[in-house]
C-alpha cells in the first residue's frame, strides 16, 4: 500500500513538471494560435540563464531570478518585434516552423552565453526525504518534490486570478476568443503577445528552475517538452485546467505503468506510455478531456 | 453635398482600397459625417460598406487591405497612420458586422473589454457600465451569461454596449439589423437614436436594410461596386424613385411591365 502511494506521489511530482510546460504551450496557443515548439527550450534557456547569472556574478539567487525574468521578457519582446509582427495572418504551419527555428536559436544562444556543461542550480530548496511523511505514514517523498508541487499550485492559482480578475487577463481571453473583435475595441495585439510570451517565459523559468534543482540544468531538459505534446492531446490544446490535469495523469500513469505493467513487456514503458495514451485519446476523444465546446450559434 | 459638412467629425476623401495588393474594392469613395449626425451607408451585399468602415477604423490591415489613395480625417486630423487602438482612444470605434462578441466571456466581461483603453479609473468605468445597463436592460439580466450562449439580439446589444464603454464620439456600426427579427431591429435603432440624442454619439451606419436605416438616419449615401452613386438627405432619398425601386422594393404598379428595361437603364446610368 505504501509503495503504491509512493509511486502515485512521485508520478504526481513528475506530472507537475509536464503540467507547467504544457501550461506555457496553452497560454501561447490560446492567445495567438501558435503552437510554440520552443516552449521546452524556453525552460532550458531560462534555467540556464538563471544558473549562469549566479555562477558568473555570484549574486544571491533572488536577484538573479529577477534578472532572469527580465531576460525572458526581453525574449518575448524580441519574438514579437522581430518575428510575430512580420508574420501576422500567415498560415499556422509557417508560424509553427518559425518556433522550431526559435528553439534552435535559444538553444544556441544559451550554449554560447553559458556553456554546455551541466549546471547545479542550488538555491537552497529543501532536499532529502520528508521526515514527517516517513514518520507518520511510512511513506518516502522528497521534500523538493512536495515543494515543487506547492510552487506549481501557487503559480497556477496566481495565473487563474490574473486571467479572471484583471484588465489585462480579460484582454488576453478576449484576444483568444476573437482577434478581430479585440482589435476593434482597441486592444493592441502586439502588447498582448509580448505579455503572453512573457508569462509563458515566466512559467518556463519556474518549471526549469524546479527541474534543474532536482537533476541539474542540462540540455536534456528541453526533452521534457516532448512529453508536453501528449499532455496537450490529453487535456485539450486550449484548456489551462486540461494542461494541469493532463500533466498529472501522464505523470502518474507512466509511473504506474512502469511498475505494474513494465515487467510483463520488458520495462521502459515510461518512455512511450504517454504517447500511447495520447494516441488512444485521439481515437476516442480528439478534443481532449477539457477541450472546449465550440460555441456556434447563428 | 451635405449642408452640415461645415463641421464634420469624419470626412472620407476619395479613398481607394485594394485587398491583397490586387483586388480593387473601393474606387474613390467620399463621404462626410457631421458632428452629432447619423449617416447611413447603403448598398447591396458586396458593395464595399464594410470595407469603407474598416478603412476608417484601420481594421483593414488585419485583412491585408490597404488604403492606396485619398485621405480620412477624424476631427480634422488625418488618421490613416494610427492603429485601431489609437483611434479608439480618440473616440472612434467600430461595431463589426456579425456582432463579434467574445463568446467565452460573460456579457459583463464583454462590456468591460470595451473600456480597455480607458485610464480614468474603476469608478468611472463602473458608472458607464450602469449607464449601458440602463440603455440595454436585457444585458443587465444576462450580465453573467457567457456571450456565446445569448441570442442574436442580445449579442448585438452587447456589441454596441461594449463600444459605448470606450466613451466614443463616433461609432461605426456595421449592419446591426443583420439576421434579427423586425421588432428587434426597431428596438436597436431606437436605442441608437437615443444614444445619438442623449450622449451626442455620431454614427456612420452601414446597412442593407435601406428602409429602416433611412428612417433613423439624417443623411444617406448609396454605394454600388465601390462607388458612391447617390447621396442626399434621408427624406429625399426615401422619396427618390430609383431608391424606391432598387432599395425599398416599392416600384409603382403601372411600371411593372417595363420594369426590367428601366432597371437596366438606371443601373447603367449609375454605374457610368
Ligand atoms: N479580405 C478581403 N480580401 C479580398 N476581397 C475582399 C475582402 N473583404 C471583402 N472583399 C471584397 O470586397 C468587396 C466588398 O466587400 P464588403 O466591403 O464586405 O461589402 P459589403 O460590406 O458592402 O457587403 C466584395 O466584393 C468582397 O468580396
Ligand atoms: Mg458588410
Amino acid at each position: 500500500m505504501e509503495f503504491l502511494i509512493e509511486t502515485i506521489l512521485s508520478g504526481l511530482m513528475a506530472g507537475v513538471m509536464y503540467s507547467l510546460v504544457a501550461l506555457g504551450f496553452v497560454l501561447i496557443f490560446k492567445a495567438s494560435g501558435i503552437f510554440n515548439f520552443a516552449q521546452g527550450v524556453m525552460c532550458l534557456f531560462a534555467a540556464l540563464t538563471f544558473a549562469g547569472i549566479m555562477e558568473k556574478t555570484g549574486l544571491p539567487w533572488p536577484i538573479a531570478f529577477v534578472m532572469t525574468i527580465g531576460v525572458m521578457v526581453f525574449v518575448a519582446w524580441a519574438v514579437e518585434r522581430f518575428v510575430l509582427r512580420h508574420l501576422v495572418n500567415q498560415e499556422p504551419i509557417i508560424l509553427f516552423m518559425v518556433t522550431i527555428g526559435l528553439a534552435y536559436v535559444l538553444e544556441g544562444v544559451g550554449d554560447i552565453l553559458w556553456g554546455s556543461d551541466v549546471k547545479v542550480l542550488d538555491i537552497g530548496l529543501p532536499s532529502g526525504a520528508s521526515d514527517y511523511m516517513l514518520d507518520n505514514f511510512n511513506i518516502y517523498v522528497e521534500k523538493l518534490e512536495v515543494f515543487a508541487a506547492l510552487i506549481a499550485a501557487v503559480l497556477v492559482g496566481f495565473l487563474a486570478i490574473f486571467f479572471q480578475k484583471t484588465r489585462i487577463g480579460r484582454a488576453l481571453r478576449a484576444v483568444a476568443d476573437d482577434h478581430q473583435a479585440a482589435l476593434s475595441v482597441g486592444i493592441s495585439l502586439q502588447t498582448i503577445w509580448v505579455i503572453v510570451w512573457s508569462v509563458a517565459g515566466f512559467v518556463a523559468l519556474v518549471a526549469g528552475t524546479l527541474w534543474g534543482a532536482k537533476s541539474g540544468v542540462q540540455f536534456s531538459l528541453s526533452l521534457i517538452a516532448l512529453k508536453a505534446l501528449p499532455v496537450l492531446i490529453l487535456g485539450g490544446f486550449t484548456s489551462i485546467p486540461g494542461a494541469i490535469v493532463g500533466g498529472l495523469i501522464i505523470g502518474v500513469g507512466e509511473k504506474l505503468a512502469e511498475i505494474y505493467v513494465g515487467p510483463f513487456v520488458g520495462g521502459a514503458i515510461e518512455n512511450w506510455f504517454a504517447y500511447m495514451l495520447a494516441l488512444a485519446f485521439l481515437l476516442v476523444r480528439p478534443q481532449g478531456l477539457f477541450g472546449e465546446r465550440i460555441i456556434e450559434r447563428v | 453635398m451635405n449642408e452640415t459638412s461645415a463641421n464634420p467629425i469624419l470626412s472620407v476623401n476619395n479613398i481607394e482600397v485594394i485587398y491583397d495588393h490586387v483586388i480593387l474594392v473601393l474606387k474613390g469613395v467620399s463621404l462626410t459625417v457631421p458632428e452629432g449626425g447619423i449617416v447611413a451607408l447603403l448598398g447591396a451585399n458586396g458593395a464595399g460598406k464594410t470595407t469603407t468602415l474598416k478603412a476608417v477604423s484601420n481594421l483593414l490591415g488585419a485583412e491585408r487591405g490597404d488604403v492606396t489613395k485619398g485621405a480620412i480625417l477624424f476631427e480634422g486630423e488625418e488618421v490613416q497612420a494610427l492603429s485601431p487602438n489609437d483611434l479608439v482612444k480618440r473616440g472612434c470605434i467600430q461595431v463589426m458586422e456579425g456582432r463579434h462578441c467574445f463568446g467565452h466571456l460573460t456579457i459583463e466581461e464583454n462590456l468591460l473589454t470595451g473600456a480597455y483603453t480607458r485610464r480614468d479609473g474603476a469608478a468611472a468605468i463602473r458608472q458607464d457600465l450602469d449607464k449601458v445597463y440602463a440603455y440595454f436592460p436585457r444585458l443587465k439580466e444576462r450580465r453573467s451569461s457567457q456571450a456565446g450562449y445569448t441570442s442574436g439580439g442580445e449579442q448585438q446589444m452587447c456589441a454596441i454596449g461594449r463600444a459605448l464603454m470606450s466613451r466614443p464620439k463616433m461609432i461605426l456600426l456595421d449592419e446591426p439589423s443583420m439576421g434579427l427579427a423586425p421588432q428587434l431591429v426597431e428596438e436597436i435603432f431606437e436605442i441608437v437614436k437615443e444614444l445619438n440624442r442623449k450622449e451626442g454619439v455620431s454614427f456612420l451606419l452601414a446597412e442593407q436594410n435601406t428602409n429602416v436605416a433611412l428612417r433613423y438616419a439624417t443623411y444617406g449615401y448609396i454605394l454600388e461596386s465601390g462607388r458612391i452613386v447617390l447621396d442626399g438627405d434621408a427624406k429625399a432619398l426615401r422619396e427618390n424613385e430609383d431608391v424606391k425601386e432598387f432599395y425599398l422594393g416599392v416600384g409603382g404598379e403601372g411600371r411593372r411591365s417595363f420594369r426590367n428595361v428601366k432597371h437596366y437603364k438606371r443601373r447603367k446610368r449609375w454605374l457610368a
